[in-house]
């Protein structure tokens, strides 16, 4: 990750986002607007695409992970696209923006991940409901760091949200900052347990004020995860932030985002939103497992005409 | 074309046009247009370019209607309607449904049509003009279905003109048509000028589906050939363009006996409260003042934002403003396209350049444009008082204005100081207030939270100056249908006579009795000092005050303080409405004796004032059932269509029935909320006059009813004229009609001119007289947490 600056929070400053009038219907029309109202085509769409990958924190988050499966995402972070796609689009070089694994496989992936340049994310803090005892969750985090994590994605407290409690929000998340130490942390909101998009509001900002690095969607276990209308009040959060501050914040939207029109959809949104700064891997994360392998199916069929299927290209 | 790697730098959308190479093979393949008629294309006759204002080439050229060329389609249009209008609802609907369906196998035909003779976005042609052109067919599919089971009795006009704009060539292409051959019309339609394209595509469409010959008929050309249709034996005008051009139709269509509905002009509020989501009303901004280039009759052009936020709210919708990409139509990520003509570019230059010389500022999109085709950057104007020429001349271009208010009462005032009321957009978090000022807003669309949704079951229209009638729904397909012919009856002979009198008058031997005008709740005397001799066979019956034109204006002067009364419960504007049919029962002798005195017989003068009651106790019950509706349109959204009363009314009663012609209009009027500057029989207004008694004692507010007797004719026509006077009922001969309708263009109130009936017949009330006492609003609330 380069560093522009990391954000380095305020003291609580509720009067921000107490009274925050957030419309949802009409979020959800600008949302459904936004991508009929651009669209890339050609070798624009082949390089959005390729933005995306430099962008994605190809991650796995399951039960079953094991250092060999770890070894395998890594080497498909090393190398996300077929090697006739790459010299077909002319690039040399592509990777993922990082790999993100549970704190017990972050060794492995450092191991996996030498040279590369690649960031090792860890999900951190009791995820992903985060109902851990506060210093276990804080260990855990220190544990991650310790293993050679250079990102920690926390998540949230809902239950502070839901109650109201910004100062214990915010306490929490500064704490769970200041366990990061130098590894930038990405606060993950669970918007799809806030449920009103005034709680997505209000939560961003208390985790901006408490020093994220980035705001994140979704743990990818809620019932609804990264959708465009959390995800352009969130934007809209960490602007008013930025507008406050001057701290730029990054934005990584996280589950059920499969397919490559989605990463043109949240690139479009960033684009539109904030502008092109969002658009680099240094603010802006897509948080997710399958959309790569749709990305590479298209860009094959961009360079080859030809459409592509899934067996012929390397697993994740 | 830049490599991945450049793109990668610059991270530009680039380019993402739509193939127009179908149209474009569609318009040479079909070379010169001419009208469609009788169900085949004609040959062309003089015709006249139609360009593409995005690169100026002409893509078309295309027929100029003349005289001959109306007659002979509303000929077709005369031959095929009484067939069309006998098939049954089901096949009629079978019909409307086949136009549905073909206009959604050819949409992306139509789209890039519309985009390139037009100049809109290909987005906004393809998202939102096309769907809801199929949309309009189908919900009117069915009505046509519906129409004898909801509208029992209803018949079709006949044969209607229709003449559209060039904003949504086809979209008002289908307003027009859908509802006006549902309900059983046949149509000849004019296309505008400048975008008379996807009418031919859509009569190609027709006879495709091998739609009867005659029911659709095309004629394009300009102005004049428009002129020439209003002129034409047609049973209706439908109109939608300008209010300019809507005067002069409704002159031309005076006395005519024609059914006219005007969609015009707008300058509508865009209301931003201080507790707004801010960010969602600068989004409202770009889908209003920003889409279609502005050229939106219903556009909320006039921004109006709370002071506490109007620093906030500016900055927003400037740093939004720079995001816009103006630029080729067909170019998929284009939000702004061209202007539609060169002469519409030049118009809105101009009043920019007005207003900026007035002392606005105007905050502009830097954006570069193309170097040819009409093209404005999008922006708009600060430091927009009243007095500046913009604030409410319709710009019709990307240009909003704004201004600020400090309080919700002051956000009214200013939304509603302009002659028109077509829309107003409304934001705020409040749902108490968002329907607060949504009751306030004189407009006949009110979209809260939100700016231009559309749907075909919501209806659509103006108050005010910005026109009458609706389109969608119910209320649309209504004014494309009419009541069975009325039995015109005889009105009474006119035995005005205002000359002083050398005879008895009146009681001879009891105490003097004076007829006076009633204005505020008071008896007044004429301002002229002049009474009248009202008489019977040649005896003096009483004298009765000479009403002239400042009696009007003190009457509607009255009228305008009893504002209070359209927002008093149904149920107290009932109860007052009950109570008055109490105290006239209770003086049902004397009533009846008046009329005796006047000429009629025993019999006919209990059953007048026996009517009169009923009357009275009709619309006491009606005042809190006559409801308005909530709409299936859009997932999510609450859509409320309210009748509203117009204000202040006028009305001229017919002379035949003194007491009970007057109750019978006047009475549904004051039922809905409308205060009334009435005229009563001017050859016996003493049945009015006495009945402003009874009004006195029955809880009616003062300036509720108010009586000025006199010169007939004469007193309509002032109240034609008065531009506080939002709508005129008028029962009379022929010429008067004609000469109200021509005489009610200043502020172009609805004017319905009936003629003399009996009223004590079953068409002497009805739910159809508080329909015209009311005028359709439609809020939409779209809801979601």
């Amino acid at each position: 990750m380069t560093d522009t600056g990391r954000n380095p929070g305020t003291p609580l400053a509720p009067d921000w986002f107490d009274t925050v009038a957030v419309n949802t219907p009409a979020a959800e029309r600008r949302a459904a607007s936004l991508t009929a109202r651009r669209t890339v085509k050609k070798e624009w769409q082949a390089a959005w695409l390729v933005n995306a990958i430099r962008c994605i924190d190809l991650t796995t988050l399951a039960g079953d992970d094991t250092p060999a499966r770890v070894q395998r995402l890594c080497a498909k972070a090393r190398q996300p696209l077929a090697p006739h796609i790459l010299q077909g689009l002319g690039l040399e070089a592509l990777t993922t923006g990082a790999v993100c694994v549970y704190p017990t496989m972050v060794a492995p992936a450092v191991k996996a991940l030498e040279g590369s340049g690649i960031p090792v994310a860890s999900v951190a803090t009791g995820f992903p409901a985060g109902l851990m005892p506060l210093p276990l969750r804080l260990a855990e985090i220190r544990y991650a760091v310790d293993q050679g994590a250079a990102e920690i994605d926390i998540v949230i407290s809902r239950a502070h949200v839901l109650s109201g409690d910004w100062q214990a929000l915010y306490d929490e998340t500064a704490a769970m900052r200041e366990a990061c130490g130098d590894a930038h942390m990405k606060a993950i909101l669970a918007t799809g347990e806030l449920k009103t998009l005034r709680n997505v509001y209000k939560a961003s900002m208390v985790a901006m004020q408490a020093g994220a690095d980035f705001i994140k969607t979704s743990t990818g276990k809620e019932p609804v995860n990264a959708t465009l209308p959390v995800s352009l009040v969130m934007v809209r959060a960490l602007r008013d932030y930025g507008a406050r501050t001057g701290a730029r914040v990054g934005f990584k939207p996280a589950g059920g985002m499969r397919t490559a029109k989605d990463a043109i959809a949240w690139q479009v949104l960033m684009k539109e939103e904030m502008g092109n700064d969002w658009l680099q891997p240094d603010l802006f994360r897509l948080g997710a497992s399958s959309m790569l392998a749709d990305i590479e199916r298209q860009l094959d069929h961009h360079v080859t005409g030809r459409y592509a299927a899934s067996h012929r290209h390397a697993l994740a | 074309m830049p490599s991945v790697k450049e793109i990668l730098m610059s991270m530009e959308y680039g380019p993402a046009p739509e193939s127009a190479a179908e149209v474009q093979k569609w318009l040479a393949a079909r070379g010169a247009f001419g009208h469609f008629i009788g169900g085949s294309f004609a040959a062309p006759g003089e015709t006249f370019a139609t360009a593409n204002p995005a690169t100026g080439e002409e893509l078309a050229q295309v027929t100029q209607g003349t005289e001959a060329d109306i007659a002979a389609a509303v000929a077709a249009a005369r031959k095929a309607q009484p067939g069309w209008a006998a098939l049954a609802g089901h096949e009629r609907a079978k019909w409307l449904y086949a136009i549905a369906r073909h206009v959604q196998k050819r949409e992306r035909f139509l789209a890039v049509l519309e985009t390139l003779d037009n100049g809109k976005p290909i987005r906004e042609a393809r998202d939102i003009d096309i769907p809801l052109v199929a949309r309009h067919f189908y919900h009117h599919a069915g009505w046509a279905e519906l129409l004898a089971e909801e509208f029992p009795g209803a018949e079709a006009h006949g044969v209607c003109g229709q003449i559209i704009p060039w904003n949504f060539p086809l979209l008002m292409l289908a307003w027009k048509i859908a509802p006006a051959l549902a309900a059983g019309n046949t149509v000849v339609l004019k296309p505008a000028e400048y975008t008379p394209l996807t009418a031919l595509a859509f009569a190609e469409i027709c006879a495709e589906i091998g739609l009867p010959p005659g029911v659709v008929n095309i004629v394009t050309g300009d102005g004049e050939t428009g002129a020439a249709l209003v002129a034409s034996e047609v049973d209706k005008i439908a109109f939608t363009g300008s209010t300019e051009v809507g005067r002069a139709i409704r002159k031309a269509t005076a006395g005519t006996g024609k059914s006219l509905t005007l969609e015009l002009g707008g300058k509508s509020p865009f209301i931003v409260c201080a507790d707004a989501d801010l960010d969602a009303a600068v989004e409202g901004v770009v889908d209003s003042i920003w889409f279609n280039q502005g050229q939106v009759c219903c556009a909320g052009s006039r921004i109006l934002v709370a002071e506490a936020v109007e620093e906030a709210f500016t900055r927003r919708l400037t740093a939004r403003l720079a995001k816009l990409r103006v630029g080729d139509p067909l170019d998929k990520s284009v939000d702004v396209g061209a202007l539609v003509h060169p002469v519409q570019l030049a118009r809105v230059q101009e009043m920019v350049a007005a207003g900026t010389a007035a002392g606005a500022r105007l905050v502009q999109a830097d954006c570069a444009l193309p170097g040819e085709g009409c093209f404005y950057a999008p922006g708009f104007l600060t430091g927009v008082p009243p007095a500046n020429p913009v604030a409410d001349a319709e710009i019709f271009g990307p240009v909003a204005t704004l201004t600020s208010f400090r309080t919700p009462d002051e956000a009214v005032e200013l939304a509603n100081a302009t002659r028109y009321g077509l829309a107003a957009s409304v934001w705020t978090e409040n749902v108490g207030l968002a329907m607060d000022l949504a009751a306030k807003v004189k407009a006949g669309v009110v979209w809260v939270n939100s700016a231009n949704i559309f749907d075909a079951g919501a209806a659509f229209g103006g108050m005010r100056e910005s026109g009458f009638g609706r389109e969608g729904g119910r209320a649309g397909l209504r004014d494309y249908l009419r009541s069975p012919e009325v039995e015109e009856a005889l009105e009474a002979e006119a035995r005005f006579d205002t000359s002083p009198v050398a005879e008895a008058v009146g009681q001879g031997g009891g105490i003097d009795r004076t007829a006076k005008m009633y204005f505020g709740g008071k008896q007044a005397r004429p301002d002229s000092g002049q009474s009248y001799a009202v008489t019977h066979e040649g005896r003096v019956l009483g004298l009765a005050g000479l009403g002239s034109r400042k009696d009007i204006r003190n009457a509607v002067e009255a009228a305008a303080k009893a504002g209070g009364w359209g927002r008093a419960t149904a149920h107290n504007r009932a109860q007052v409405l009950y109570y008055l049919g109490e105290n006239l029962s209770a003086r049902a002798g004397e009533f009846a004796a008046r009329l005796v005195e006047g000429g009629h017989s025993a019999d006919a003068a209990a059953l007048e004032v026996d009517m009169s009651i009923r009357r009275a106790f009709y619309y006491a019950a009606q005042a809190d059932k006559f409801d308005g509706a909530v709409t299936a349109t859009k997932t999510a959204h609450v859509t409320l269509q309210m009748p509203e009363p117009f204000g202040i009314m006028g009305i001229i009663c017919p002379d035949a029935a003194p007491l009970l012609g007057f109750v019978s209009l006047v009475l549904p009027a004051i039922a809905m909320g409308n205060r009334v500057v009435a005229v009563p029989a001017a050859s016996r207004p003493l049945s009015a006059t006495d009945l402003s008694q009874v009004l006195d004692c029955s809880d009616v507010p003062d300036g509720v009813v108010n009586i000025v007797t006199g010169p007939k004719d004469e007193l309509a026509a002032v109240l034609a004229r008065h531009d506080e006077v939002a709508a005129l009922w008028y029962v009379g001969a022929a010429e008067g009609r004609r000469s109200v309708e021509a005489e009610s263009t200043g502020n172009l109130k609805p004017v319905w001119a009936l003629a003399n009936r009996d009223w004590t017949g079953p068409q002497g009330q009805g739910r159809g007289f508080l329909q015209r006492a009311t005028q359709v609003k439609t809020i939409w609330v779209p809801y979601g947490e």
